[in-house]
């Protein structure tokens, strides 16, 4: 009974988070594709809390420790990477100047600069 | 308030979940944030503290120890992974995400590795836990060699060009496939060897690089994306696994998610992601003889940077068409510079980006976003093609099957119907290139034939470089 709710429950959240994650994703402009690819990237690396939370479960003889160790390396890279990596391309967006508010409604064409 | 009453309370079970539901909300906040160019910083940094407290919930659970194995594991990773984060360079950007959902993709395969040990083959533990933690093993395994793989080809380590086994390569996937469902079959019936756990791994282990192997350059970000929905989808897997709320939702947000960039890619290079998986494409293979209209009648007219100088400073409207020629030739600086020289004599110009120039969609934004490129003067597909046919000259560098008139044209074509940039509609067009070698589709680009095309042939930065030196004696 007890188990059976337990993965009822995990099923539940699964499945929502699917429709979440369509929902959220499908309004992304082109532009950020890219970013969004490396940060939903560095959002995988959640899997670090499986190595946490088996590290320190009893039963790992030595063997599964080294497994561990290399896991925890691998999706810390995987976080702090991929969350370094997606601010450094989103800031290069956010530095550029922004066209002065009042000027907006003139119409976003350069206009006539030239002759 | 006592100290042992209070860390009870932070250990407690329901404190923890709580952490974990904050932190699957920042998440999914986060991800909304970087849906807009104003909120992405701050989106991707709010996932980043959702990330943050989920470790530490985790930390905090009481069984939790072997502090030592975490605080070495945690600082070999951040070792590896800050400078590698900080260095690479933003043409580099697609095969470091490939690398960074690869490790992602190992943890999980290392993990449910783990886990069968631990239970000794997954003894006296429910049957869906070892069904969920055996598609993670090997879903994880196969994101994880096929991501190297991906990461090797766009950093040139292992030939772009598709490797194939030929018509038997899809024999042989299948085999794999089935070799490695047998053996997790096998061990969710009752089986504790670790031998075929093993084999299951490896299974997996071949079949990440079978399928990616024959996959060409350029269909490489459709894969990254595809592995990377795989990565997500198996840390769900093992969320469920392991009875963690955090990972599940992250996880699965990512598989949605990754599933939906990859539709996007793959619709707007007119490819199903079926027939990407088959390989092949990229380049040689069976699908080049399909060209077709293969031996142009045309004749292609070639120039040189002085005359193309000449045609640039003269124009009133320029439109800059960047394609994945330019990203490889790291020209993004030059163009720049190029367009200054050009503003500062009254031409208006602007770039007109296809929705998957460079590597991947948004790639070249970023590229010429970092060269200083000021923001508005990007104009997306929809955007620019109306404007086509008042622009004097459109200027296109390294971008081939994008701008392919066959693809509206001609209903015989293999691209046909990929929406591309009508480039042809304009007054005239330069077109920097190498060699008159077709895109990575194969074929024929009538527009390089079209009379008010002429070519510049080079390397992209090379030419760009030197048609402002031309301009600058003008």
């Amino acid at each position: 009974m007890i188990l059976a709710s337990v993965l009822t429950t995990n099923l539940a959240i699964l499945v929502l988070a699917g429709f979440i994650g369509f929902v959220v994703i499908s309004k992304v402009p082109n532009t950020l594709h890219t970013p969004l690819m490396s940060g939903t990237n560095a959002i995988h690396g959640i899997v670090l809390l499986g190595g946490l939370l088996l590290i320190g479960l009893s039963g790992n003889d030595t063997f599964n420790k080294v497994i561990l160790v290399i896991a925890i390396v691998f999706g810390t890279i995987n976080i702090v990477g991929g969350f370094l990596v997606t601010d450094r391309m989103l800031e290069m967006f956010k530095s550029k100047p922004k066209p002065k508010p009042g000027e907006d409604r003139d119409g976003h064409g350069p206009g006539g600069g030239g002759s | 308030m006592t100290v042992p009453m209070a860390s009870s309370f932070l250990q407690s079970e329901s404190f923890i979940y709580v952490l974990y539901i904050i932190a699957f909300s920042l998440f999914i906040q986060g991800l909304r944030g970087l849906a807009g160019p104003t909120t992405a910083v701050r989106g991707n940094r709010i996932a980043a503290v959702g990330m943050a407290i989920a470790v530490i919930a985790t930390l905090l659970k009481p069984d939790e120890g072997e502090w030592g194995l975490i605080a070495l594991g945690v600082a070999l990773g951040t070792a590896v992974g800050v400078p590698a984060a900080r260095q690479v360079r933003m043409t580099a950007m697609p095969q470091m995400v490939a690398l960074f959902n690869g490790v992602g993709g190992g943890a999980v395969f290392l993990i449910a590795w783990a886990e069968f040990r631990r239970t000794g083959g997954y003894s006296d533990i429910a049957t869906y836990i070892t069904i969920f933690s055996l598609f993670a093993a090997i879903v994880g395994s196969v994101s994880f060699w096929g991501s190297n793989i991906a990461f090797g080809k766009l950093q040139e380590i292992i030939p772009g060009r598709p490797i194939t086994l030929g018509a038997g390569q899809q024999v042989v996937n299948g085999l794999l496939l089935v070799l490695a469902l047998a053996g997790a079959i096998d061990i969710a019936s009752g089986n504790h060897s670790e031998g075929i756990f093993i084999g299951v791994l490896v299974c997996a282990a071949l079949l990440g690089n079978a399928v990616v192997l024959p996959i060409g350059g350029a269909d490489m970000p459709v894969v990254i994306s595809l592995l990377n929905a795989f990565t997500g989808l198996s840390a769900a897997a093992t969320g469920v696994a392991l009875n963690n709320p955090a990972m599940i939702v992250a996880g699965m947000i990512v598989g949605a998610s990754g599933t939906i960039l990859t539709n996007l890619m793959a619709v707007a290079m007119n490819r199903s992601i079926p027939a990407i998986v088959a390989g092949g494409f990229g380049g040689g293979g069976a699908v080049e003889g399909a060209s077709g209209a293969g031996e142009h009648a045309g004749t292609v007219r070639s120039t040189t940077a002085a005359d193309a100088a000449i045609q640039l400073a003269y124009a009133n409207r320029v439109v800059i068409v960047p394609g994945y020629g330019m990203a490889v030739a790291q020209a993004q600086h030059a163009v720049r510079e190029l367009t200054k020289e050009l503003e500062d004599r009254g031409v208006e110009v602007s770039y007109a980006i296809h929705p998957v120039a460079g590597r991947m969609p948004g790639h070249m934004n970023v590229l010429l976003a970092e060269a200083d490129v000021p923001y508005d003067q990007l104009k997306e597909m929809d955007e620019a093609n109306p404007e086509f046919q008042r622009t004097d000259v459109s200027l296109v560098i390294g971008a081939n099957d994008v701008t392919n008139p066959a693809a509206k044209n001609s209903p015989s074509s293999p691209i046909y119907g990929m929406p591309i940039l009508e480039v042809s509609e304009g007054h005239s067009t330069i077109v920097i290139k190498r060699s008159m070698n077709p895109g990575f589709a194969g074929i024929e680009n009538e527009l390089y034939y079209d009379p008010k095309t002429t070519m510049l042939f080079g390397d992209a930065k090379t030419a760009v470089s030197e048609i402002t030196a031309e301009l600058a004696q003008i």
